[in-house]
């Protein structure tokens, strides 16, 4: 009812609000799947993630499922991406390739030695600038610990994120953490502060029953 | 710098200070500080009744208004009914006296075989032969014991008898044959009685028709002559209108939903699902746009039927023309109609397709979700899908009585409103005014030490002088 009337109203919004700069439609999501040596045990969990994103996005959007490993910052690390046709019957066949592609990278990963996180993050942010959908969602499937190899240099690299949502999903907490919680919460802030300073917005989300609030609708 | 002190506001005798210089100078500036305030308040007083009446006199021209919209629309409605009465007086005089010819000829035949019937009827039985008498008064005669003579006589007599009988089977065949010809003018009585009931019938029917055209007419004189009588009937029946097409109208749009939600998943399939107008998908802005446009062919339909009568233009057109309009229009609708029936059928299809990925992403086999009467909910939606679009046509019925009886409504509404707000601004005004009157009193009673000196002063001075008003 109330698409019904808003649709029915739409030719005097246009007229009265004016022809503004309009926000692209549709949805970008792009999702870091942490593939190191303690992360890989939870890729099934990621799997269900990527499924359940799949069944929520709609015709027009784009979707891309990346790994973390040493060096994230590369197109070679996009496991699969998608834009989806316009049309539903086409668009849910892509799904369906897109979930092979998924499953077949599950079944074949090899466990990374480092964690490349803001490798993966720049490399989303290059790929969702470049779509320029009207929401941009990052998720980072990970435990949000970086190890970087020697040579590496990621350190006080700004994150350009303004109008991204990213959402930090299933964040184990190591052994380390148990003993000091305080590196957990370090961990959190770090990454938090450095969304927000980059004009984004920041989530957490744990709890892997509540799947629906990961595209935050 | 101590005077500078004692106006500082940081001790109590400062404050004191203040106020002794303050009421001071109220106490000058009274007569001033009165002839503001309640200057002040009586502008503003005069302006607020002002305004009010002039908002009064507005609600007065939209009453006289309204009324004059009223009545026309009245005059037009009742013009309407009489001369629809009219028509159905005259195709029902056309239709009886058709008739009469035939009723005519029908009636004369059966008079005519009454009257046949009747002649026959009248012819008189055959008188017995007129020598009986002369051969009865032989018969009579004595024999006196002749044998022959007695023999004659005896013979005489059979043959009297004989010609009696006669007679007498002749005079009863007669009478027989009159009533059989009073016995068929029976059937041809009861067909001209039935005849005639008919006639009468048609006659009564007439009556009847006129006595409706009387009351009215007598309506449409009370209109013509602006009675109150005729407004007040008018207001109320367009009120009831309003509500009952309001109702109608809300059905409809319940009517349009359901269908706006039948065609704007599968119009994705063609138009895209993707693509956007101002925020808005173009795949439910085109469905939109379809119902719309067929609420228009049903619009442009009943105003060719002359069912409704919201377009003058195709009203005034020739009737050639609006049986054109008539066979477009229906035929724009039944292609719309069928289109919606095949996107209902689409709208299916790719609810299955969604179903069975879903089930594929929640982890299930990658089957067609199937139902076992899932071809029922198939059919419902395309039987819906072909159905609405012609069921929508009806909403020009009660949209009509919904403009009209709108003019009224609204005007009732604002005159209303103008009067509420007259009341309000007369209000208003009539707390300024009395606020202004308690203000000057409120400034006395802050100055009211130096105001009871004064009387004092004046007492003194005055001797047996009337203490001024509230004095003691």
């Amino acid at each position: 009812m109330k698409r019904f009337l808003s649709l029915a109203g739409i030719a005097l919004a246009l007229v009265l609000t004016g022809c503004d700069e309009p926000i692209p439609p549709g949805r970008g999501v792009y999702m870091l799947m942490d593939t190191s040596g303690t992360y890989t045990g939870e890729l099934k969990q990621a799997q269900r993630i990527i499924n359940a994103i799949l069944a929520r996005l709609d015709p027009g959007d784009s979707f891309a499922v990346a790994r973390i490993d040493t060096g994230s910052f590369s197109e070679k690390d996009i496991v699969a991406k998608i834009t989806f046709d316009d049309r539903p019957s086409m668009a849910n066949q892509q799904k369906r390739k897109f979930r092979q592609l998924v499953d077949d990278f599950v079944r074949k990963v090899k466990p990374a030695a480092f964690t490349d996180v803001t490798g993966g993050v720049l490399q989303a942010i290059e790929y969702l600038n470049e779509k320029n959908p009207g929401r941009k969602t990052i998720l980072i499937f990970s435990d949000l610990k970086e190890e970087l190899k020697k040579g590496y240099k990621r350190k006080n690299i700004p994150l350009q994120v303004d109008r991204f949502s990213v959402v930090a999903l299933n964040v184990t907490k190591l052994r380390s953490d148990n003993i000091d919680p305080r590196e957990y919460m370090d961990r959190l802030e770090y990454w938090q502060t450095r969304i927000e300073e980059g004009g984004g917005r920041w989530r957490v989300i744990n709890d892997m029953d509540r799947l629906e609030r990961v595209l935050g609708d | 710098m101590q005077l500078a002190d004692a106006f500082s506001l940081n001790s109590p005798a400062s404050w004191v200070l203040w106020f002794v210089v303050l009421t001071l100078a109220m106490y000058f500036a009274r007569l001033p500080a009165h002839r503001v305030i309640l200057t002040l308040t009586r502008v503003v007083y005069r302006a607020l009744r002002l305004a009010s009446r002039s908002v009064l006199q507005a609600a007065e021209k939209l009453v006289a208004r309204n009324k004059e919209v009223l009545l026309a629309a009245g005059r037009e409605a009742a013009e309407r009914i009489i001369e629809r009465e009219f028509e159905r007086i005259d195709a029902g005089v056309r239709r009886d006296l058709s008739e009469c010819p035939t009723l005519n000829r029908r009636l004369s035949e059966q008079v005519t075989k009454m009257e046949e019937d009747h002649d026959q009827s009248k012819v008189v039985p055959p008188t017995p032969p007129g020598w009986v008498n002369a051969v009865k008064a032989v018969a009579d005669i004595d024999s006196k014991g002749d044998p022959m003579v007695a023999k004659i006589l005896e013979s005489i007599q059979t043959s009297l008898v004989k010609a009696q009988e006669q007679a007498r089977n002749d005079y009863r065949t007669a009478t027989e044959s009159r009533h059989q010809h009073l016995k068929n003018m029976i059937p041809a009585w009861r067909k001209a009685i039935q005849m005639l009931g008919l006639v009468d019938g048609k006659v009564t029917s007439l009556l009847q028709r006129t006595q409706i055209i009387d009351r009215h007419m007598d309506e449409y004189e009370n209109i013509i002559k602006t009675s109150d009588r005729a407004e007040r009937m008018l207001s109320s029946s367009s009120m009831v209108q309003f509500f009952i097409s309001l109702f109608v109208l809300a059905i409809a749009v319940g009517g349009a939903l359901i269908n706006f939600n039948l065609i704007a998943r599968p119009m994705a399939e063609m138009v895209g699902g993707g693509n956007y107008i101002g925020g808005f998908k173009i795949a439910d802005i085109a469905a939109l746009v379809i119902i719309l446009v067929e609420l228009s062919m049903g619009l442009f339909l009943m105003e060719s039927l002359r069912i409704t009568r919201l377009f003058p233009v195709i009203g005034a057109l020739s009737d050639k023309m609006r049986i054109r309009m008539i066979w477009i229009t229906l035929t724009i609708l039944t292609s719309l109609a069928c289109v919606e029936a095949g996107l209902a059928y689409m709208r299916e299809i790719l609810l299955q397709d969604e179903l069975a990925t879903s089930a594929l992403l929640r982890g299930g086999e990658d089957t067609a979700y199937q139902v076992q009467f899932q071809w029922i909910t198939t059919a419902a939606q395309m039987g819906m899908g072909f159905v609405l679009p012609f069921a929508l046509t009806f909403v020009a019925i009660p949209l009509e009585t919904f403009v009209h009886s709108l003019r009224t409504v609204m005007g009732v509404g604002t005159v209303g409103s103008l009067r509420g707000l007259a009341v309000l601004l007369r209000g208003i005004g009539g707390t300024f005014r009395y606020t202004g009157k308690g203000l000057v009193e409120i400034y006395d009673v802050v100055i009211c030490v130096p105001l009871w000196l004064e009387s004092q002063v004046k007492s003194h001075s005055g001797g047996a002088r009337k203490p001024a008003r509230g004095q003691p």
